[in-house]
């Protein structure tokens, strides 16, 4: 299948909250020869609904993949949740078993079945397996020589390895060296693999703020001048919600928080309002 | 000392182990030896006095079904996955938690307030936030293409398959889960 051609799932949260993710990844893209399809159709990839009903996000997760089966083309997304989900739900039905007749019975209605003739990716896999590094590098017209910078991959594209199988989960590397690319020095930190615990913040805001905090407090400890996500929901978590953590531990980070496509469009050569680096909530100084 | 809380056969449902352990995702959940690198390693445990990944699956190994399924504290895994990589079992530890709010939604109508909003908005849009306007706007201000639609009718099919409607509908909620 096209390495150059993707069916972009947007999921819920990028267009909702994020859409400097959107324009500077479909930006990014672009200028590496990527074509994006819009879905024809959508909806939710199901992980929110795993928690209240797991068959409710096995229907939801299918019809997204039928789409993109129909439309010829391996999904593309940018949020590490919509991976997760559809992509074990991808490799669940193509196993076939309980999963897929219960999948066939949800979808019959609508005239969709499974064919297994797709796979999902996240845009990290997309950069560094389909494009490449040597494309990318390329592509680099500023580098941004001498910015240290400190990654968060996050969970869903590393965790479980048995259904990711895609970098290491113990030391991922797939982000840091698409950081390396941009010329700034990856720093390595305490608990890179830790989770960001935004997920629970609807029921809790305690444990995912003294969760972040950690996080903040390990990546200041090296000196990083920002942190790279890959992620809507852990963006928001180190980036929106900074200053609530600070006020709830009286503490000043002002950690910049960018989303990786933004580090590498400006690497690029596109200016900072072309990324959108104004809509994020922590100012980068050095920009 | 503090007080020895005693469990009484008639709390246990001696059977719940073999419930849970033919349920997706919780089929091993017998093989669990209790060593606990699962708890060392959850980034919630770390910070809160109850949700102790271990336990809850001891808890399900005993029966104590009712005691699992009015516990809020389920509430409170990040789905981080740490425990299913590092269980030397091979135990799906996260997914049997699911398995067991799964069950609480079932057996006694009660999810938390956001997840029941989210599940409505989806029914309603796709989307499990209502879009605004504006923002709809702005899209082409920046250049960016229209948001796909949803197909509301087909989502609505989904949800009478899986007999999620009446559910929702129905559904008691709590807004907090202490730490």
């Amino acid at each position: 299948m096209s390495n150059s051609k993707y069916l972009l799932f947007l999921g819920c949260t990028v267009p909702y909250r994020l859409s400097n993710y959107e324009v500077s990844a479909r930006k990014v893209l672009n200028n590496l020869g990527v074509e994006l399809v819009e879905m024809p159709e959508f909806n939710c990839c199901g992980l929110p609904m795993d928690i209240v009903s797991h068959d409710l996000m096995l229907g939801l997760a299918s019809r997204n993949l039928c789409l993109a089966e129909r439309a010829g083309l391996n999904i593309l997304t940018l949020c590490n949740g919509c991976f997760g989900t559809l992509n074990k739900v991808n490799k669940m039905l193509k196993e076939g078993g309980e999963a897929k007749e219960k999948v066939e019975k949800y979808l019959a209605g609508d005239n969709l079945k499974f064919k297994g003739t797709i796979d999902v990716k996240h845009i990290v896999h997309v950069l560094s397996e389909d494009i490449g590094f040597e494309k990318i590098k390329s592509s680099v017209k500023k580098p941004l020589t001498g910015l240290r910078i400190a990654q968060h991959t996050g969970c869903h594209i590393l965790r479980p390895t048995k259904e990711v199988g895609k970098d290491d989960p113990e030391n991922p590397t797939l982000l840091k060296n698409l950081i390396r690319l941009t010329g700034a020095v990856c720093l390595d930190y305490m608990g890179e693999t830790e989770c960001c615990a935004n997920p629970i913040i609807g029921v809790n805001e305690e444990i995912p703020f003294q969760v972040a905090r950690e996080k903040l407090n390990n990546v200041k400890a090296v000196e990083a001048q920002a942190l790279i996500t890959v992620c809507p929901f852990c963006h928001t978590m180190f980036d929106a919600n900074q200053s609530r953590i600070e006020r709830a531990f009286n503490e000043k980070y002002n950690m910049p928080v960018l989303h990786y496509t933004q580090l590498l469009g400006l690497a690029m050569g596109f200016t900072p309002d072309e990324m959108g680096i104004n809509e994020l909530r922590v100012r980068p100084p050095f920009i | 000392m503090s007080e020895v809380k005693m469990v009484k056969s008639s709390d246990i449902d001696s059977k719940f182990k073999y419930e849970v352990s033919k349920i997706p995702g919780a089929e091993r959940v017998m093989l669990c030896f209790q060593c606990g690198t699962c708890t060392a390693d959850c980034p919630i445990a770390k910070y809160s006095d109850f949700y102790k990944p271990r336990r809850i699956v001891r808890m399900v190994q005993f029966g104590l079904k009712e005691k699992l399924l009015s516990d809020n504290h389920l509430w409170l895994c990040s789905t981080c996955y740490a425990c299913i990589d590092h269980c030397p079992q091979d135990v799906e530890v996260a997914s049997i938690v699911r398995v067991l709010r799964n069950l609480i939604v079932k057996e006694k109508n009660m999810m938390p307030m956001v997840s029941k909003g989210l599940a409505t908005n989806l029914l309603k849009t796709g989307y499990i936030y209502t879009i605004p306007e504006s923002r709809l706007k702005r899209r082409i201000e920046q250049g960016l293409p229209p948001l796909p639609k949803a197909n509301i009718e087909s989502i609505s099919k989904i949800f009478d398959a899986v007999c999620f409607k009446k559910i929702l509908d129905e559904a008691k909620t709590f807004e907090r889960v202490e730490k």
